[in-house]
Formats: structure tokens, sequence, C-alpha cells
């Protein structure tokens, strides 16, 4: 007997794991069905009240930053050895810290292998989905987030950050240059406020105006009377029964109990570092390398993005803290062409750290005058993001640590990653080209800074037309495991340029469709 | 070298203080501070100690307008560590001794590009990091470090910055409308 919606031995339930841009939009999409939905989310519940515009508050308060290790050549490794991700354990997942870029992948990006051809050290795969299947999909997106510069949503206004990029990326000669693809109320809508440029949209929106599946998927979910959130609880693992069929999950609450929830369903979407270690630690004697893992790829082509930011000093004042931190892209690199050196293509977009996190970030582990001096330039900063896509390797992968353990006892999760030398020449190309950029603005110094923890983690339990070469068919259903189904960034079978989260929406959109065709058909 | 903290020594370090003045009198801290002396009550650590630290924290992020005080917050944070925690306690103690030792006594009594050699010479060693990371945290963190570098820090309250000003660069061409729409 729960205290919950729906009773522990509930086994009609769909139960999803997680409740960021996959979770709360596949919660949301089925309860508007009519289906029931056991949401379990790690993370507390916060608000738009809670919100706290100081940085290392804000993310002690949001961030996933349970015990994780790091391992290979990447700088992470060394500097940030025990954060991997800057990603969030909250009600609204990483919904709640995002920017709001929301990009539809190009046409070649789902094919990647067939495009850019066998790449040695790559594991390059092509999606078993087409752009034009998931075109209506992007349509509904788009329409649900409220993108700007779709749906007649005005783009928003550009702030002094912008300013300075548009104005250098013109002068080079760069011609798809505006305040971009937001997820951010431009204008009231949705029953959520517009921008008011408070500059804090990775500490959560005070205003609402960005859209977060804690103030908008949820809520609509709840109104259905079929949502059964829970708030810290924290799934250890998926149980399975003698046919090879997920029967519920294992999860502590707050107080560190554990209850056994049944279910008709089960759909992780805990990012892409969690998803995998929680599919590896449901290991059974039936599954002994994890679940739906008969191809081996559970864990593996973990991507993160060819990342890495440049900030230039001008001689006059920037304030680029002022505002969205993200309104602002090129375009143009973002094309596949291969006479630049590397395939795949990467996108520039503005970007703005508060003080404090400038410090932390710009040149992890440096000090004196050198680093001071960047500092003492703050206010005379502007600064953008690169955003490219990064290559499958077996290699990159998160696995169980052999030996370190939880809060709860259970092994956490290393992520090993190394560069291929393609994302090597792409971040040296993007350094160049941002550098270039902020010269032609008459920029008297330009830095180029390392990728952050990554904010985008994907692949690591991959759709693939043939179950030997991923974990998942072209619905998020793991190919081993007919009514176990990815529902995140996990999917993603390569990583193209574009920054994740409306891809991640619309595959949830047209996910639940399916799940609920396989429910009506008694398939699932 | 080890260092066992016996109730002599509790009572000779409880009740330390670093002090100092501020030495900007109109500088951007000094408008936020009620007056021009700051002190810090230090849990664990001795005052000498402290101010080694301070002096070290310097050498690490040398502003050389950032007040004292800020600093101080640096040292506050540290010494709070120390308080809870024995072996940091026992680092910190340890990486001041080393110095004064290499400095032949007393390292604070030598000139500052003498100072700066011995900190640069233990760079990447436990007690350098120790401090290095407190300070990139703590440093950045705080009111007069934000008035000091020009950072409002939380701006929700105030409206956001859509009417103070977030688009009011004027030393670059306004962008098109159709690259950046007018603001609602």
């Amino acid at each position: 007997m729960s205290k919950h919606k729906y009773s522990y031995d509930d086994d009609s339930v769909v139960v999803i794991i997680g409740s960021g841009a996959g979770g709360g939009t596949l919660a949301n999409e089925l309860c508007q069905k009519g289906i029931p939905v056991v949401l379990l989310e790690a993370g507390k519940r916060q608000s738009i009240g809670t919100f706290i515009n100081d940085e290392w508050p804000s993310f002690h308060q949001l961030a996933w930053l349970d015990h994780r290790t790091t391992s290979g050549s990447w700088r992470i490794a060394k500097d940030f050895p025990n954060l991997p991700a800057w990603i969030c354990k909250t009600v609204g997942g990483t919904t709640v810290h995002w920017a709001g870029a929301s990009l539809r992948f190009q046409e070649h990006e789902f094919k990647a292998l067939s495009t850019y051809g066998k790449i040695d050290g790559a594991n390059l795969l092509d999606w078993p989905l087409t752009l034009a299947e998931l075109e209506p999909y992007y349509d509904r997106a788009e329409k649900k987030m409220g993108v700007t510069r779709t749906n007649d949503i005005p783009g928003l206004p550009g702030n002094n950050n912008f300013k300075v990029m548009y104005h250098g990326a013109r002068k080079l000669g760069y011609q798809d240059v505006h305040t971009g693809r937001m997820a951010i109320n431009s204008r009231p809508r949705d029953g959520r406020a517009s921008c008011l440029q408070i500059g804090f949209c990775f500490q959560g929106c005070k205003s609402g105006a960005k859209w977060s599946t804690l103030y908008t998927e949820i809520p609509q979910a709840e109104a259905t009377g079929k949502l059964d959130l829970r708030p810290e609880s924290h799934v250890a693992k998926i149980e399975h029964d003698e046919k090879g069929r997920v029967t519920g999950v294992l999860y502590f609450d707050k107080d560190g109990n554990l209850h056994r929830q049944r279910a008709r369903i089960v759909c992780v979407a805990g990012n892409s570092i969690e998803s995998p270690r929680l599919l590896l630690n449901s290991a059974s004697s039936m599954f002994p390398n994890g679940l739906a893992n008969s191809s081996g790829q559970v864990g593996r082509n973990y991507m993160r993005h060819m990342t890495g930011s440049v900030y230039a000093v001008f001689e006059k004042e920037v304030h680029m803290y002022r505002g969205t931190t993200m309104a602002g892209i090129i375009t143009d690199e973002s094309r596949h062409d291969p006479s630049r050196g590397f395939v795949g293509g990467y996108e520039m977009e503005t970007i703005s750290l508060g003080l404090p996190f400038m410090a932390a970030f710009f040149d992890p582990g440096a000090w004196g005058r050198k680093f001071t001096e960047a500092m003492e330039s703050y206010t005379r900063m502007a600064g953008m993001w690169l955003v490219g896509e990064d290559l499958p390797q077996e290699s990159n992968r998160v696995t169980l640590h052999p030996t370190e353990k939880d809060q709860y006892g259970l092994p956490v999760p290393n992520v090993h990653f190394d560069d291929h030398p393609n994302d090597i020449a792409m971040r040296e190309h993007a350094y160049k080209q941002g550098q270039a950029v902020y010269e032609a603005a008459g920029a008297i110094r330009t830095y180029r800074v390392p990728p952050y923890p990554s904010t985008h983690n994907l692949g690591t339990c991959r759709m693939s037309a043939r179950p030997e070469d991923g974990v998942c068919n072209k619905f998020g259903q793991t190919h081993d495991i007919p009514n176990l189904f990815i529902s995140d960034g996990s999917q993603f079978t390569t990583s193209a340029a574009e920054n994740p989260t409306l891809t991640i929406v619309a595959l949830a959109i047209r996910q639940a469709e399916y799940i609920a065709d396989q429910m009506n058909k008694r398939a699932i | 070298m080890s260092v066992q903290t016996s109730r002599r020594d509790f009572l000779k370090t409880s009740g330390a203080v670093l002090g100092g003045v501020l030495l900007y009198s109109s500088g951007p801290i000094a408008m936020l501070a009620p007056g021009r002396a700051w002190a810090l009550e230090l849990k664990s650590l001795t005052k000498a100690e402290g101010e080694a630290l301070l002096r070290f924290t310097r050498h690490l992020y040398p502003h050389d307008g950032l007040e004292d005080a800020v600093y101080a917050l640096v040292v506050k944070d540290l010494d709070t560590e120390a308080a809870k925690d024995k072996e940091v306690q026992a680092l910190l103690r340890k990486g001041v001794a080393e110095l004064n030792s290499k400095a032949g006594g007393n390292w604070l009594a030598l000139a500052e590009r003498e100072q700066f050699k011995l900190v640069e010479a233990i760079e990447g060693t436990p007690f350098f990091e120790k401090v290095r990371s407190t300070a990139i945290v703590s440093l950045y963190d705080n009111d007069m470090a934000y008035a000091y570098f020009g950072y409002p820090g939380a701006s929700f309250q105030h409206g956001g910055y859509l009417h103070r000003g977030f688009n009011d660069l004027d030393w670059l061409p306004e962008p098109p409308p159709e690259a950046s729409p007018p603001a609602y």
C-alpha cells in the first residue's frame, strides 16, 4: 500500500526514470493519452521561486553531484576528475539548467556513416531514422516549447554579447548570424512570461520564459490526473522476469528506504551517464552484461560534442553577463565540408559566465598574473561557445567502477573519454575562427577556453537498425527487451552539430505515440 | 613533523584575529564596508599562519587593487575547513612552516619577489593546490569581489536587464532587425 497515487503493485503503469527533456515530455505525452505514469526523479522539486541567481549556490542546488569518476586523456579527467558532466538532479532535469538553444539536426547528420564514410577509430553509424520521419515531431516540439523564429514567434533581441559577435562575424564574412532559435518566450506565451534578460539562464529561469519540463510538461501531466511524480526517488535497479521482460524497478526514497514499483513498461531517461549505469547495475544471471546489452554497446559511444569557448577582451565595456546566456548563433560552420580538414560541422553560440564561474572554468588550475589579467577585464569581455559533432568511439564509455560505491552502496559510473583526431582538428579550426570573429570586432586579446564538464551527454544507449550495432530501435525500444525503452539523449546514434534538447523532445513525442499504439495493440 | 593539537595549543590559537585596514578609501569595496578596518577571527590557525596564507593567496591570484579584506575571505574558508578537519589543519600548518623554513625563518619578511619564488617552487603540491582550489572559489564569489570586478550579481529582483542595459553597447553599430529583433 503506497501513499502515492498508484500502488507499488500496480503493474499497469508506465514507469519513467528521470523528468528532464526526455522523461518529462514522455510523461506528459503519455498522460495526455490517458496512460498512467509513475515518474521517478532522483532530485528534489524546485520552483521558479527557489531558483538562485548565484552560480555556486545554484550549482549545489541543481547539479548532479553524486560520486562519479573519470578516465582518459580528456582534460576533464585532470581538472574535474569527479565532475564529468554539468547536468541536473532535480525535477525537470537538465531543462532547468539548459540555455534554450533549440536546433533541428540537418538531414545528412542522420546519415553520418553514409555521409562521412568509415573513419578509423570511430564507431560511426547511420540513425535508423531520417529527418523526414522526424520532421512532424520537430514541428510539434517547436510549438510545444515555443521556439523563437518558428510558429510566428519573433526572435529574441540581441544583448551586448550578441552585438559583438554579430559585428565580428559579419565583418569576417559569415552569413547566417542571428539571435537563434531559442525555447525562450520573446512574447508572453503558453501562460508564461516573456524574457526579462535576467542573465541567469543556467541557474533556472526566474521569469519562466525559458521552457523547462518543471513548469510546463509536468504540471500539464499532473492536470490530467494520470501522473504520479515521485521526487527524491533514486532508481537502483530494473527488474525482469524469466521471460526477459521488465517487471518493475527498485528505488530508494528520500529516507533511504527501498521500494519496488511494478510496471508494465519502463522508460529510462536519466541522461547519458546514469541511464547506462542503471542498465549495467541491473545485470542478472539471465543478463550478466546488464539489461539490453546483447550488443555490448550499453555505455559505449559516449559523446559530449566537440566543445570549447573563446573569450575576448575589448577596450570598451561589454557586460556580456547582461541578458540571455546563449541567444546568438553563427551557423555557417555547421555544414559538412571536409576541405576544412574534418568531417561534420560546428555551431558558434554566444555564451556568458558570471564572475565566480569565469574564475573556475576559464583556465582550470591556472594562477598568476596571466590569469588575473584576464579576470581584471571581466566587464570588457565577450564570449562564445563552440559546439560541434564529435565522433562516437567504442572506447569512450560509461562503465561501472570496479570498487567505488555511491551513497546506496551501488557501483558508481566511470566516464572514459579521449578526443578523436577529428574532434581535435575541428576544435582547432573552431578556436581559430572564434578568435578571428572577435579580432574582426576589435578584440585586444582573445582566449581559448577548454571544454567545460559536459553539458551535452549523448549516445550511450544508441539507436541502431541492427541489434548488434546498438541498444534500441528507431523508437527507442531496446532491441532485447520490448517493454524497456530509452527515452533520453543516450539514444543518439551520432551527436550532430546541434544542441540536443529539441531532438530529445521530438523523439519523446514520437516515442509516446509508439508506446501508446503498442499498448493499445497489447504488444507490450 | 606531526602536529598534535594539545589543549595548550588550542588555548594558544583560539581567539587569534587577522585584521587590516582598507587601502582604497573611495574604492568600490570601501563603499560597501561599514568602516575602514576589517577583522577576521580565526578558529584554528594562528595569526601568523593567517597572514602567511593571505599573502600566499595574493601571490596565487594577484589583483593589485583588490583589498586584503577580500583575500581574508579565502583565509576564512581555509581556517573553517581546518577547524573541521585535522588533516587539512596539518596540511596548512606544515605548508606555512615549510615556507618559513625555506625562507630562513620568516617567509613574510622576504621581499615580494623572493616570496614569489618560493610560491612558484611548490606549484602543484598538495598545500599549494589546497590554497589555490579554495581561492578560485572564495576569492571571486563574494560581494566585495563583485564590486571590484564590476559584476552586479543577482538580477531578477531588479527585473533582469531588459530595462537596465542588456543591449546598451554603443561602440558598435546596431545589428539589423532580422538578426536582432526589437525587445518586447
